[in-house]
């Protein structure tokens, strides 16, 4: 009898997935055994604890770039940083969280269980050196994700959110799947580093693997919402509860960023003569949609979700450059829009009280002057995401239009300037909104915990100092981007 | 021998398939779809992955085929007239023009210049229980075991969304 091959295991260097999920089961079990719901808030802190001891474990992994798991599983400076921004959004909104469970009373177990999950799969993304890998994390990040999606049951909208999320999630990783399976029968190997020998070796079969590229494209556009995918987007995220809402257009859209540049830029970098213009088109497209139809919204969540399609539309700039500050750009931007996002809809959530009935412009009359301190941070955050200095959004968009003008798509550049002004319109409309409105709306009593204090300043200090000194961050990101 | 096969399996297939989005009713849909894995099945054999063929039979011919016509049973479902009802023609063809369209380039490649595909690693072992198992348990370890934090999401998740409000406050 033939002995079975050891496969090299390094259980190190998964380290920050196992933690997660051994956190999650414990919470889940801690539901099982102790029913009485004294110690609602002790749930959210120990998810937040095992979300730092992963932090703290990725980081050690800085600088090293090995592969493990027979070569499935990868360590580098690239992996690296998006666990970071994935673990940043996932701790952000635990923090938001602790609030919205208390207010809109649901049951945190299973909540915090699931947010962990998702996060694994953001991880194991983030690490993927083999379409298995990359296919299986997104797999367990949207299967949790629907089901947070749908969580406040009570909701009509969040009961839509959660089935359509699920019926066009289900749709779009079948696509991914096709794609990859295409990819695989082309070049015999589901391993990045092989597809790309093979097709530098010019055996394979190119219709194969032109449909095959093709279809992995639509499904991760389907993921980062991109126009003309992107129609899920505003429904879900009307529907879905506020601090989910925010988690899913950073985390998983980080992760579903960094499986897609990772794919493109190793597996399939002998094509990119092919493949630059599909997201040059997809890019300009997206931002232009995007902002065009947050123009028309009355409803400030779905008003952020179309926005968070035009930023997607810029990120993807990046990756259409494909050059060095292209991709440590686009890094970057994820990195500053993570934080200014999640605080965004931190703040949705706190002016839209119990079940989540005030979300039109009108409810943030006067605002500014009832809370300023609150209304302050919805104004940096909003100066962020418009892309006003000195704040983060500014300097991630100039590194990304920097990074497009160097490669040479000056006319994308040009629609991304355009898009940018565009978008001052509706995110100071808000502004205006919130100061400069005099009738008076009765609104209800806000009070604030400490959780959600720490999570609104933690995202106003990354907001500023990103924006004022930006070099730190910025060589991290390059470094990110130069191991690959 | 193999190619007549081939044909009548692949013909068999699509037949099933076609019927099953064409017929209106749940039932005969399903019982189609348990036409086409069986189809799916015998193509499985013959190339030789006869796991997965035994797993096709088992699993979705008759495990989850058997859950679907259960759930059509309990939902009662009935024809009723929804909103693309009278566009419905439309949209399928459409699709399927789409879709086809998509395709088409693959397959007149594949009629013009008809490659050999590539080489098995290792033609012994290969789609035996044996090649299967060692694969999953070596080559593709990690994926397997994501695999498992996958079921237990999944498994949290239709508990979250399915189970019943009043009854869980406590």
């Amino acid at each position: 009898m033939a002995s079975i091959p050891i496969p090299d295991i390094n259980i190190g260097a998964i380290g920050p997935e196992i933690t997660l999920c051994v956190i999650a089961m414990g919470i889940l079990m801690a539901e099982v055994f102790s029913p009485s719901r004294k110690n609602r808030d002790l749930m959210g802190l120990v998810a937040f604890g095992g979300v730092v001891v992963a932090g703290l474990i990725t980081m050690s992994f800085q600088g090293e770039s090995f592969t493990t798991f027979s070569g499935t599983y990868i360590v580098d400076n690239f992996s690296t940083f998006f666990k970071l921004i994935c673990l940043l959004a996932t701790g952000l909104t635990i923090l938001v969280s602790i609030r919205y469970c208390e207010e809109e009373n649901i049951h945190e177990g299973e909540y915090y269980a699931l947010l962990l999950f998702t996060t694994v799969g953001m991880l194991f993304m983030a690490s993927g050196e083999d379409l298995m890998t990359i296919y299986m994390g997104l797999e367990v990040m949207s299967l949790s994700l629907y089901a947070l999606a749908g969580y406040t049951k009570t909701r009509r909208e969040s009961n839509e959110a959660s089935l359509k999320y699920f019926i066009l999630g289900g749709f779009s990783s079948a696509i991914l799947l096709y794609g990859m399976a295409l990819i695989y029968g082309a070049s015999g190997t589901t391993k990045l580093a092989g597809v790309s020998e093979a097709l530098m070796g010019g055996s394979v079969n190119t219709t194969l693997i032109a449909v095959g590229v093709v279809l992995t494209l639509v499904g991760f556009a389907f993921k980062v919402s991109a126009v003309p995918f992107h129609m899920w987007t505003p429904d879900v995220y009307q529907g879905a509860p506020v601090p989910i809402t925010g988690f899913m257009s950073a985390g998983p859209k980080a992760a579903a960023f960094a499986a897609m540049f990772r794919l493109f830029a190793e597996a399939f970098a002998p094509l990119q003569n092919d493949w630059w213009l599909l997201l040059w088109i997809l890019a300009a497209v997206t931002m232009t949609a995007g902002n065009l139809f947050a123009l028309a919204q009355n409803n400030v969540k779905r008003m952020l979700a179309y926005s968070s399609i035009a930023h997607a539309g810029y990120i993807l700039m990046g990756v259409a450059a494909a050059n060095e500050t292209g991709s440590s750009g686009a890094l970057f931007y994820l990195l500053a829009y993570t934080f200014m996002n999640i605080a965004a809809f931190a703040i949705v959530g706190i002016v839209a009280s119990k079940g989540e009935e005030r979300v039109s412009f009108k409810d943030y009359t006067g605002l500014g002057y009832k809370y300023p301190l609150l209304g302050a941070t919805l104004t940096v955050m909003i100066f962020s995401l418009a892309g006003i200095p000195p704040t983060a959004g500014f300097v991630g968009k100039f590194y990304i239009f920097m990074a497009v003008v160097e490669k040479g798509y000056i006319v994308l550049a040009i629609i991304g300037v355009l898009n940018a002004v565009i978008s001052v319109f509706y995110y100071l409309k808000l502004t205006v909104y919130m100061y400069m409105r005099d009738e008076r709306v009765e609104t209800t009593k806000i009070v604030l915990q400490p959780s959600m204090i720490i999570a609104l300043l933690l995202s106003l200090y990354g907001v500023l100092i990103i924006g004022l000194a930006p070099s730190a961050y910025m060589s991290f990101a390059k470094s990110a981007f130069l191991s690959f | 021998m193999s190619a007549l096969l081939f044909y009548i399996l692949a013909i068999g297939s699509v037949s099933c398939a076609l019927l099953m989005i064409l017929s209106k009713k749940a039932v005969n849909s399903a019982v189609a779809l348990v036409g086409v894995m069986l189809c799916l099945a015998g193509l499985f054999a013959m190339q030789n992955a006869h796991l997965i063929a035994a797993l096709q039979v088992l699993v979705y011919a008759g495990a989850i085929m058997v859950l679907v016509l259960f759930v059509i049973m309990l939902l009662n479902l009935r024809e009723k007239g929804g909103l693309l009802t009278g566009r419905q023609p439309f949209i399928q063809v459409g699709a399927v023009v789409l879709l086809n369209g998509l395709l088409a380039p693959l397959v007149s490649d594949y009629v013009m210049a008809p490659t050999t595909g590539i080489a098995l690693t290792d033609p012994a072992t290969f789609g035996t229980v044996k090649g299967v198992g060692t694969m999953l348990f070596t080559e593709y370890l990690l994926p397997f075991e994501i695999a498992s934090i996958l079921l237990l999401a999944a498994l949290v998740g239709a508990v979250v969304l399915t189970k019943n409000k009043k009854n869980s406050e406590g």
